[in-house]
């Protein structure tokens, strides 16, 4: 049962991929990814990646497509025609295509547990996380404490594009004098049901965010889902509101604040007496030491996932209202 | 529990039917006005029923909480959903087709005049 | 039938790849290019999940009574990658909202065109 869903989501998938190579509306292509990345969330979901699917769900069919909507906004919505030939292109794929699928012939079969990557290093992180870090989420366990120096490295990445976007477009706030229509003003059932909604969303975001150790969930998921709610209360009522609740200003100090405090734990606890990132010398018991840091390190990636990327989306959204006062 | 196993059942095959024949509908329907209209049967009717069918299957415990809230929060979204397309449509300039057939029907006669 | 069952996952997973990478190469217009990208970024991070799946296992979580758990590492290593991926395509978007800004137009051939007139 679960291989037939496997073979019918998969096949939808492949569809749907299809589908965005003729499409001209560069708004049903971008819908299109949307469902795309629903449908590959599903897919992780029958994988047993239940931490990627939520992850997949809430950056890749949110915030991505908000931005890619954003981007359409300030670059027109339809696809001229192309002149030249495709002939080239797609014998290049063809041929690349059958060289990967007789490579393909060569992988472990799919879903054996005596696969190659399951000898090494894996057996390990189930076997011991438990016990050495004493989180039930095994995800979280390698994410925030064995690779605890690699995750540092993606938060710094995520908060490199973050100021590449800004340098790019920046934030333009608006002066006071001109505050022109923005927002969805005749959306009044709109307007209602999104202001009943973001607290829940935020709380959620929260649940996430401080659940993380015990269930799919962590600081990735929670700062986009939070940046989420902010996101629907900007579009709602309207980007200069959204600046008097969360300003751009603040957001720049949030991000860099995050990225410190991951740092900050691995140098307290080269301070206490261990290596970077070793949570063990946090407290006098290594388990509950661990569970410090992870809190701790959680807490700053979720906080500068949130400020990056409501920041990226106030960038997109200040040039997309410039270009329609223009 | 075998009683509740059959009237789980029948929930979820009567959702599966909702939510087919909205797909259906999508696809036959001849305007947006309409098609919206069988989209919004999936993400009502269809849901209420596939939740209800699930939470007779769970043993009464964190998951019937989780899918009650799961239950109130498409109650909430779906047909704020379904009307903001319409009423985007509607503020877009969309005719619905009798509209578009009365409009159609006075251009032809402007014409002959 | 095994076979098949064996290697569908790859075969979709090639598939897309090559879908997104013919996206990437053909289209003209750079949001349509982006959009390719992500198409194959997708699918790569689907090759490494469907590494770490073990049939009849479950999501690597403890629980009790629970003895095979998929593996947790291609997890950790995407879960990061898509929200590092989401991050670098807003500064891919943004370089095309420059883009058109500079040019007018965000077609390949057309501002390839203003390029080579200058």
């Amino acid at each position: 049962m679960a291989v037939l869903i496997d073979l019918v989501l998969l096949a939808m998938l492949a569809i749907t991929a299809l589908r965005v190579i003729f499409l001209k509306d560069l708004f049903a292509v971008v819908m299109l990814f949307g469902i795309y990345s629903f449908l590959s969330a599903l897919i992780f979901v029958s994988l047993d990646a239940v931490d990627v699917a939520f992850t997949e769900a809430s950056v890749g069919a949110g915030i991505s497509t908000v931005l890619m909507l954003g981007t359409l906004a300030l670059t027109g919505r339809t696809e001229k025609e192309n002149k030249h030939s495709s002939l080239l292109p797609f014998l290049v794929v063809v041929v690349t295509g059958a060289a990967l699928v007789y490579g393909t012939l060569d992988m472990p079969p799919f879903g054996h547990p005596d696969n190659p990557v399951h000898e090494h290093v894996a057996p390990r992180y189930i076997e011991q996380s438990p016990k050495e870090v004493g989180l039930p989420n095994m995800v979280t366990s390698v994410l925030a404490s064995y690779r605890g120096f690699d995750t540092l490295g993606e938060t710094v990445v995520v908060f490199a594009a973050a100021i590449g976007v800004m340098s790019l477009l920046g934030i333009r706030r608006r002066s006071e004098d001109e505050t022109p229509e923005s927002g969805l003003k005749e959306h009044q059932v709109l307007r209602v049901v999104a202001k009943l909604l973001i607290p829940f969303v935020v709380l959620f975001a929260l649940y996430v965010q401080f659940h993380g150790d015990f269930g799919p969930g962590g600081g990735f998921q929670a700062g986009v889902i939070a940046a989420a709610a902010f996101i629907l209360y900007a579009l709602v009522y309207g980007l200069p509101l959204a600046f008097q609740v969360i300003g751009p200003k603040f957001l720049q100090l949030l991000a860099p604040f995050g990225v410190l405090l991951y740092a900050s734990v691995g140098l307290y606890s080269m301070f206490k007496g261990g290596l970077f990132l070793d949570y063990n010398t946090l407290a006098s018991d290594p388990v509950a030491g661990q569970h410090y840091g992870i809190i701790i390190i959680e807490l700053g990636v979720g906080i500068t996932v949130f400020a990056v990327m409501l920041s990226i989306f106030y960038a997109f959204a200040s040039q997309a209202e410039r270009s329609n006062v223009q | 529990m075998f009683v509740l196993d059959i009237i789980s059942s029948v929930l979820l095959v009567a959702g599966v039917f909702f939510g087919l024949s909205g797909a259906i509908g999508l696809f036959k329907f001849p305007d947006f006005f309409t098609r919206v209209h069988a989209a919004s049967v999936t993400d009502s009717i269809a849901a209420i029923l596939i939740i209800s069918g699930l939470l007779l299957q769970t043993s009464f415990d964190l998951n019937t909480a989780k899918l009650i809230f799961i239950f109130f929060f498409l109650m909430i979204t779906s047909p704020t959903a379904s009307h903001a397309l319409a009423k985007s449509a509607r503020h877009g300039g969309l005719l619905s087709m009798a509209e578009r057939k009365t409009s159609d029907n006075s251009n032809t006669q402007e014409n002959q005049h | 039938m095994s076979f098949i069952i064996d290697y569908y996952n790859y075969w979709i997973v090639v598939f897309l790849m090559m879908t997104g990478f013919y996206i990437v190469i053909s289209a003209n217009n750079l949001v349509k290019k982006i959009v390719g990208l992500n198409i194959f970024q997708t699918s790569v991070f689907m090759l490494y999940i469907t590494m770490g799946k073990v049939s009849g296992g479950t999501a690597p979580i403890v629980a009790e009574g629970v003895t095979l758990y998929s593996n947790p590492l291609p997890h950790v290593l995407i879960l990061t990658a898509i929200v590092v991926g989401v991050a670098t395509t807003a500064v891919g978007l943004s370089l095309i909202v420059r883009i058109k800004r500079a040019y007018g137009t965000v077609e390949e051939n057309e501002f390839q065109n203003e390029d080579d007139a200058i």
